[in-house]
């Protein structure tokens, strides 16, 4: 086997488990029961799948100008997908979407009306 | 590389068949929201896919904008719907 | 906000910091490390920055390389055990069971707090629900919580993560505000 031919399966390899994981977060999405959980599937599967086509992908193509490109495409999906979800999670919370009867704790309920004013559209003026 | 072509491009097709039952199902917007999100990096991890069979980096580029319009699509209707709400 | 606390050296070190982020984003857009590039980088990061004034971001601690590479290679590690966890949870029947718990952080810094809560939304089970910049807490929504004894595990799971951080980019003070409380009980 060549080392071009390694290389190839390495990564088909990456793009086979990443397109697995894109899978499992489309099936996570159906089946989970109330949006704070799907909200998982979205964050985390969702951004391995990613990263792991892009590294087939910088694999397969190997040139410094395409793989600086991934690498942001990577940093940027890193970066935003925790706050995408924390955006959509609070957004939900406070509307009243969490299904109570399948959480075991909730330390946030007895809390929430403090931070009620927190929804206003400019946070530069709370307190 | 074909057989992993086909395996890759059959998974992305049924992920992006059930995040669509999701967005059409809801029942919220937020809902949908979290789905059309997936949809898109989806989206994405098949045209990176692509790129990568053909060894053709044209798509590279248009990722890089396409990855930044799902964050800023989920925050700013998150937004919205709050606000709405009030 | 701490902003109005700020020195005017620490103002001018977070502005400097910036540009040169920007102009790192700006090179990597191109492709290429050229001169051509860095200078107009230069002129749009300032241009940007100017136009969208961002507030300043208060930077204490020092940075340890040997801490960030561990942070960073745990970082990792835990992102693929938690993408195949609910990759996991999403084939197998029924319903996760789900928690909501409060965590307060020992740093309260926005800089420590925002890293905490970004990093914390892509380790294994854990999602920010909502976030108190006043009181240094964090609402973290839970994903597959078995019983009580496991959500205290995912709860001091959680501190470690702040730990690790703080031994990466903290300041010698937070340091030890970590090392301290690092016997109690997480509460």
């Amino acid at each position: 086997m060549t080392v071009q031919g390694v290389l190839d399966a390495v990564a088909a390899v990456c793009m086979v488990t990443g397109a697995l994981l894109s899978l499992a977060a489309g099936i996570a999405l159906l089946r989970f029961p109330d949006l704070l959980s799907r909200m998982h599937a979205a964050a985390k599967p969702q951004v391995l799948g990613l990263l792991l086509v892009l590294t087939g992908c910088a694999i397969r193509i190997g040139t410094v100008l395409d793989i600086t490109t991934m690498v942001l495409i990577a940093v940027f999906q890193l970066a935003t997908a925790p706050v995408a979800a924390h955006m959509v999670g609070r957004a939900a919370y406070r509307d009243g979407q969490t299904r109570s009867d399948l959480l075991l704790t909730d330390e946030l309920a007895p809390h929430l009306d403090e931070y009620a004013d927190q929804t206003a559209p400019n946070p530069e003026r709370r307190p | 590389m074909t057989v992993a072509a086909v395996a890759i491009a059959v998974l992305l097709t049924a992920a992006c068949a059930m995040t669509l039952v999701r967005i059409v199902r809801g029942p919220t917007t937020l809902d949908r929201i979290v789905a059309t999100d997936v949809l898109l990096a989806i989206t994405v991890t098949a045209i990176a896919a692509e790129a990568a069979f053909t060894r053709d980096p044209t798509a590279l580029p248009v990722l890089v904008v396409v990855s930044l319009m799902g964050f800023t699509g989920a925050v700013s209707v998150a937004r919205f719907v709050t606000r709405e709400e009030r | 906000m701490n902003g109005p606390s700020l020195t005017k050296r620490e103002r001018l070190r977070s502005r400097v910091t910036a540009v040169i982020g920007l102009i790192l984003v700006w090179n990597l857009l191109w492709g290429s490390f050229t001169w051509l590039n860095t200078i107009s980088g230069a002129v749009i990061a300032v241009l940007l920055l100017v136009v969208f004034p961002l507030p300043p971001v208060k930077f204490g601690g020092r940075l340890r390389p040997l801490h960030v590479v561990t942070f960073f290679a745990r970082f990792f590690f835990d992102l693929v055990v938690a993408s195949f966890q609910v990759a996991f949870l999403a084939f197998r029947p029924g319903e996760p069971k789900s928690a909501i718990v409060a965590v307060r952080l020992r740093v309260r810094s926005d800089l420590n707090m925002t890293l905490v809560a970004e990093a914390v939304s892509l380790v294994p089970g854990s999602l920010i629900a909502e976030a108190d910049q006043r009181t240094g807490t964090l609402y973290i929504h839970m994903l597959g919580v078995k019983d009580a004894a496991h959500l205290e595990h995912l709860r001091a799971e959680v501190l470690r993560l702040e730990a690790r951080l703080v031994r990466a980019i903290g300041s010698d003070a937070e340091l030890r505000k970590v090392n301290d409380s690092r016997e109690e009980p997480a509460a």
